[in-house]
């Protein structure tokens, strides 16, 4: 790893100022860490968010959940209020990597880098979620724009993001038996007027399953996407799994988590 | 006295791990040390064109840069091979030269070609990446099985075969084959591993110009060995100037046996520059470096009667050997596979044939089992195919085919000694509940699941020693092990063992064994090893030889030891030698109430003479002090066997295999302590499952490796297993004193075939190559779909 400087910030402000275009945020660093180790990615500068505490934290109302951006996975996984208003999230949380990462990783950080695999952003699109930043508002729907891609700008920081409660969930994994990582996630969720079926891993960015979506809307029950063939010429293939096989994970995992609503 | 030999004595050296007090090589420090980055080629093959090291010697804090050419001026030499092997007609194995760091050819990526050396490690990098090295890529060989065909890597070495090898008589088995009933035939490959110490390579070189002696600390499992090697061909260092010291190993796995490249550069570099260089391997180095393991391509036949007797066997077999062959590179892929290769049953005729090839990859090495997990997951493949095509029970199969009489002449090379190969099958299908197992796969069923259950049953030639017999095979040393047992005047003991123990708990197993012979409490007794200035000689740890070599050279020692206090005792207490027994730590003049502790004696043997009330005079003649060495060369290797039985459940829909139970049952002679042997149980369990399920080394065309992390290398992980059902016969071996045979590598060598076997017979018989990896076996599912709508 090379040399950088390192910032501890003390509130958002203070975090976008001393961005730069050679910079990163560090909430858990079980991302930018070990790619800085690898050689993948180099700063100059690393901008520690941790401290800053409007940032983290769990708040629950009638409709919704928001969780601060630094709040770690495990303690997702643990809370009381995520598990009664949303189980299938703190499920999810718990279902992240190891426990070293969930005890550092970040919903924020999560969210923010985007990886195809990573299971928060399907979270994010199946409970209509809105990503709040120093700045804006964005729904998930539009956040995550392609691999490792999303609609922040430079410097721009997640504060919290902010999950629609749904009458009924289930997020299913099929993890990489090496990295833990989704092979292929998917997440269902059912909202008083729609219903998402979110999809991790198969493609180059999470998407929301139109055609699994559409078909759980005319009868909610596993057997009515039971024999569905999906398109696979544009799913992810390497040498955990061929775009077939993920292809045909993506209706096994939206069956078992139609079962498990 | 109660016997310790036997018991759960708890682990002498987790205080020391489990507090963080471990000494490994990347925790010493020296003052004024320095650090080296290596530059490696990132191509599979290429010829160097240019190297320049200008920008990179301007670079702030660079000691020195050193390349091939400086190494081979100062004629410092090579990794080798350890054994010859000669090809079926006659000729010698073809090998290339193996330079520390190459000069005009790289053969894989990895392959060191400059050593940076700097002030600090950060200073090392960023000069590393300064060297400009130009290659010119050439095509290249990869794939085990078409390495033959491929461009030819090594100069002189054609079709890239180092050897051509036979074991048995291919008449014999013709006939055999021809008398048959059925022929039995499999093709399988024997995925390629990487062994994954926990603690990756490092190593620690320093120089005194004053007495112009070397040490070397550094992460091996045989610190005499390297030595030898280093000074004898590595042309580092004459052997008395050179000093080894190999303090806490993280794991080795056979990964630590060789000595590297950076052992040998670093310290011809620390003499050279006359400065401590500190060099730690990054995890990514160990991935694309160190030996990896196994990588066989086999076709096997088993020639059987109608009512299930064998007949016959053939094994051919191409053995990649990587880029370079090292020190167990040769002998893994033949005398340590091909003769285990039939197994635990009796079969007339036989033969294995392995072809070695050369291939732009890292080189592959002895790994836990080395040649026996191949020699084991090839017969008990077939013998499983075998039960199928014949329809006859696995379980009854096999034993139709046991030895009924030991000792054992196994068709290819060895004499077994003792076991009870029935006696285990009984036990095993017990523990696992075998005649319950139709209930539990209709269970499966009802839940939409696949159920499958896997027997295997192996014998393995370990404690690998008899010099005799391994030069008379082409081994380029002998190997016994020494020991050597010194009392304090005040009697505690010190024992210096040639083993080294890297995870193995020597600390505590020797202790238990030293304190039995001598009668000494055990918290008076400290195991060392590990260093060549410390201790006679040694050959170190790997091929589960510890305990059956380096263990019954402490006895003999000990031995000695008490042969030397009966001999004292005598003469302070009258008596004559012959009529002084020793027990319990006490020599007692018999018919007598006379006698003296081995503390006493100990004593005695430092102040030798007679002052007042002390009276200790020495028998005439008599040195003293009391200090022994044994060097101990069994008559023969060490041959535990047993069963072991799996049960996987599968579901269809994603293709998981959930490892459901799992039952080993082994025979491994004495146990001096439970514990310690159902830890290296587990270990080699976890390996062994870990090939059949998860882990694969996978290199693509341009030979670059696609698993070279563990975000694609699968390491198995405590929840992919269930609770382990271990349980053990035992026959004594009856080639050393304490009836004691190998552990270490059981596991390892039983696993791969019990789960496959496990997994396939799920899959209604469906051949899946290891490891069955959820996608492999869910296509496995759909064919079997297919083919049941099709019968339906
Ligand atoms: C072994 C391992 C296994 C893993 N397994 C999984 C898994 O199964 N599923 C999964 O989803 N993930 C997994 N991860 C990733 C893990 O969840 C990370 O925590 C996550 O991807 C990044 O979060 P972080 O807090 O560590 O971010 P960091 O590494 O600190 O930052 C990552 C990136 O996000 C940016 N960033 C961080 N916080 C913010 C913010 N508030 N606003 C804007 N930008 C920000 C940073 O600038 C940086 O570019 C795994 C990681 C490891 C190391």
């Amino acid at each position: 790893m090379k040399n950088f400087n390192y910032h501890l910030a003390k509130d958002s402000k203070e975090a976008s100022k001393l961005s730069s275009s050679n910079s990163a945020f560090l909430a858990g660093g079980m991302t930018t860490i070990p790619s800085m180790k690898l050689g993948l990615a180099s700063y100059k500068d690393l901008i520690d968010i941790k401290n800053i505490k409007k940032l983290s934290g769990i708040k629950v109302s009638g409709k919704s959940v928001t969780i601060g951006a630094t709040t770690k996975h495990v303690e997702v996984a643990n809370s009381k209020e995520v598990k009664k208003a949303i189980p299938s999230l703190a499920n999810l949380a718990e279902g992240i990597g190891d426990p070293q990462v969930r005890n550092r990783g970040t919903i924020g950080g999560s969210v923010a880098n985007n990886d195809p695999s990573a299971d928060y952003p399907s979270a994010c699109i199946a409970l209509n979620a809105t990503i709040h930043t120093n700045d804006r508002k964005i729904e998930a729907s539009k956040f995550f724009k392609g691999m490792f891609e999303t609609a922040l700008k430079k410097g721009e920081l997640i504060e919290a993001i902010e999950f629609q409660i749904p009458e009924k969930s289930s997020y299913q994994k099929h993890p990489n038996p090496a990295s833990r990582y989704a092979v292929v996630g998917v997440y269902v969720a059912k909202h008083k007027k729609d219903i998402n079926v979110a999809v991790t891993g198969a493609k180059p960015c999470v998407y929301n399953d139109k055609d699994l979506s559409k078909a759980l809307s005319n009868s909610f029950s596993s057997s009515s996407i039971q024999n569905m063939e999906l398109d696979s010429s544009d799913m992810n293939s390497d040498i955990h799994a061929s775009a077939e096989y993920r292809a045909s994970l993506v209706v096994t995992q939206a069956k078992k988590a139609v079962d498990a609503c | 006295m109660a016997s310790l030999v036997g018991s759960r004595v708890e682990r002498k050296e987790d205080k020391r791990f489990l507090t963080g007090k471990g000494r490994y090589t990347s925790d010493i420090n020296l003052v004024n040390q320095t650090y080296a980055i290596f530059v490696r080629s990132p191509h599979a093959r290429a010829q160097i064109k240019k190297l320049d090291i200008s920008k990179a010697q301007k670079s702030s804090g660079v000691v020195s840069i050193l390349t091939g050419s400086e190494i081979a001026e100062d004629k410092i030499g090579g990794l080798i091979a350890g054994w010859a092997i000669r090809s079926e007609d006659g000729t010698e194995m073809k090998c290339p030269a193996n330079p520390p760091l190459a000069k005009d050819i790289v053969n894989f990526v990895g392959d060191p070609v400059a050593v940076v050396i700097a002030e600090s490690l950060e200073e090392a990098k960023v000069a590393a990446e300064k060297v400009s090295v130009d290659y010119k890529v050439l095509k290249a060989v990869t794939s085990t099985a078409d390495a033959m065909d491929g461009d030819t890597i090594h100069e002189g070495i054609d079709k890239n075969l180092c050897f051509d090898w036979l074991l048995g008589d291919r008449q014999k088995v013709k006939e055999a084959f021809e008398k048959a009933d059925k022929v039995i035939s499999i093709d399988i490959i024997n995925n390629r591993l990487i062994p994954n110490a926990m603690e990756p390579r490092a190593c620690l070189a320093d120089y005194n110009s004053a007495s112009e002696e070397i040490t070397l600390y550094t992460t091996s499992q045989n610190p005499h060995l390297s030595r030898l090697i280093m000074s004898a061909f590595g042309n580092v260092s004459p052997e008395h100037k050179l000093r080894v010291v190999a303090p806490d190993v993280g794991g080795g796995f056979g990964s630590k046996i060789n000595v590297y490249n950076e052992d040998i550069v670093c310290s011809w570099a620390a003499k050279k520059i006359n400065r401590a260089i500190k060099w730690v391997a990054e995890r990514s180095e160990s991935f694309l470096t160190d030996i990896h393991g196994r990588d066989h391509v086999t076709h096997a036949e088993l020639a059987v009667t109608n009512d299930g007797k064998f007949l016959g066997f053939k094994n051919e077999t191409i053995a990649n050997l990587g880029a370079y062959a090292r020190v167990f590179g040769t002998v893994t892929p033949t005398y340590l596979f091909g003769p285990c290769a039939t197994g635990v049953y009796e079969i007339p005729a036989a033969y294995s044939n392995v072809k070695a090839v050369f291939t732009n990859t890292a080189p592959v090495d002895a790994y836990r089992g080395a040649g026996r997990p191949e020699a084991t997951y090839t017969i008990e493949r077939l013998v499983e195919k075998a039960s199928m095509e014949l329809g006859i029970d696995k379980t009854e199969l096999r034993m139709k085919n046991f030895p009924t009489a030991f000792p054992f002449k196994q068709t290819l090379v060895h004499t077994v000694d003792s076991g009870d190969y029935v006696a285990g099958m009984e036990k095993a299908k017990q523990m696992a509940d075998y005649n319950g197992y139709e209930a539990r796969r209709k269970d499966s069923e009802s839940r939409g699941k696949l159920r499958g259950i896997g027997v295997s049953s192996y014998f393995e030639a370990c404690g690998i020693a008899p010099s005799a017999a391994v030069m008379s095979l082409g081994c380029g040393v002998g190997l016994w092990e020494s020991a050597e047992v010194r009392f304090n005047p005040t009697g505690q003991v010190t024992v210096y063992t040639g083993s080294h123990s890297h995870g193995q708990s020597h600390q505590t197993t020797f202790a238990q064994i030293a304190a039995d012979e001598l009668g000494v409490p055990i918290e008076n007794i400290d195991i060392v090893h590990g260093d060549t200035d410390k201790g006679t000689f040694g050959m170190g740890t790997y091929g589960s030889r510890s305990l059956t070599v380096g263990g019954i050279a402490i006895v003999n020692a000990c031995k000695k030891i008490v042969e030397k206090g009966k001999r004292v005792t005598a003469k302070m207490l009258e008596a004559s030698p012959e009529d002084v027994e020793f027990k319990d730590g006490e020599f007692i003049v018999a018919k007598s109430n006379k006698k003296k502790t081995i503390g006493e004696i100990a004593f005695a043997c430092y102040l030798p003479g007679v002052r007042d009330e002390m009276k200790s005079p020495l028998p005439e003649g008599e040195e003293p002090g009391l200090k022994e060495t044994a060097f101990f060369d069994p008559s023969n290797f060490s041959f535990p066997a047993g069963t072991h039985i799996a049960e996987v459940e599968i579901d269809p829909e994603t293709g998981e295999v959930k490892l459901e139970k799992y039952t080993a049952c082994d025979d491994f002679g004495r146990i001096i302590n439970p514990m310690i042997v159902e830890g290296q149980v587990h270990g080699g369990l976890a390996q062994g499952i870990g090939q059949a399920l998860y882990e694969n080394a996978e290199y693509d065309e341009t030979g670059q490796l696609m698993t070279g992390s563990y975000m694609d290398y699968t390491m198995p992980r405590a929840d992919n297993f269930p609770e382990f059902n271990i349980g053990y016969t035992c026959t004594h071996a009856t080639t050393n004193p304490l009836g004691v045979k190998g552990c270490g590598e059981a596991g390892a060598i039983a696993a791969p075939p019990t789960v496959m076997n496990a997994v396939i017979d799920a899959l209604g018989g469906q051949e899946i190559t290891m490891p069955a990896t959820a996608e492999k076996v869910w296509k496995a599912c759909k064919n079997l779909k297919k083919s049941n709508s099709k019968a339906a």
